[in-house]
């Protein structure tokens, strides 16, 4: 067993997760913004494309822009479709925001605690039952 | 860590709310001040955002807010006759602000919510970072 096998899945699902809070904090600030677009990204589909093995360009020179996997571009992001939409252009629903990021928050603790089991587990292994 | 950055957003949005109460508040101080030219009246002030981008990374999803600039009511002001005032024009006119209470006390407690929307989200990201600091312990 390989120790970054260790974490599993939850290491990718808790840094999107962090990144979920950010963007969907960024709606709940901009809730009064003329013209902003509430955004958003599908969850499921990021992680499962974190958890295949990168494709990525060889950087032969050092000049070479390097391609980080772990940020959400802002091509997977998508927009909200409002409900109700606002005749300021605003598409932000607070209400909607604001349980998607409680519901986020709550699946980050839950990502966490899934991690907390796994390194009390190594603690274990490594410290003995003494 | 990119949490941290939630922190500004949500700053930004408190401040730019706190700044829409403060127009708010000066709107509703000035409910009364008549004068005697339409120039001088004080006329309701509506705070405009704008969403602010991350110039680092113009990519990133993360997106504060700040106010982009304060707009002047275009409505017409109340001009009302009464000759007995001291600052009645000479045609015995004096003008009222064209601010409406009604309109401002909604607005307040519309800010008061988005406020509070924001101090949720930074309750909500210390938990979830105070969480991660104790990861393993």
């Amino acid at each position: 067993m390989k120790l970054d096998d260790v974490f599993g899945i939850h290491e990718q699902a808790l840094r999107l997760r962090g990144q979920r809070s950010e963007v969907l904090a960024s709606n709940l600030a901009n809730a009064d913004t003329p013209g902003y677009k509430a955004r958003d990204f599908d969850f499921q589909a990021m992680l499962r494309k974190e958890m295949q093995p990168p494709v990525r360009l060889a950087s032969t020179h050092s000049g070479h822009i390097k391609t980080d996997s772990a940020v959400v571009a802002s091509t997977q992001m998508g927009y909200r479709i409002p409900q109700q939409p606002s005749l300021d252009g605003n598409t932000v629903e607070v209400e909607r925001e604001q349980t998607e990021f409680s519901a986020n928050a709550m699946r980050y603790q839950a990502s966490l605690r899934f991690l907390d089991g796994r390194i009390k587990g190594l603690m274990l292994a490594i410290k003995g039952n003494g | 860590m990119s949490s941290f950055k939630i922190f500004d957003i949500a700053g930004s949005g408190m401040n730019a709310q706190n700044l829409r109460m403060n127009v708010v508040a000066s709107n509703l101080a000035n409910v009364d001040a008549v004068s005697s030219s339409i120039d001088e009246t004080y006329k309701a002030r509506q705070p405009v955002f704008k969403a602010v981008f991350d110039q680092a990374n113009l990519r990133s999803p993360a997106v504060g807010v700040q106010m982009a600039g304060v707009v002047e009511s275009q409505a017409p002001l109340v001009r009302e006759y009464a000759p007995q005032h001291a600052l009645a024009d000479k045609d015995g006119y004096i003008y009222r602000p064209n601010v409406s209470v009604v309109e401002e006390m909604a607005n307040m407690i519309s800010a008061s919510r988005a406020y509070q929307n924001n101090v949720e989200v930074v309750n909500a990201t210390r938990q979830m970072l105070s969480a991660t600091i104790n990861i393993g312990r």
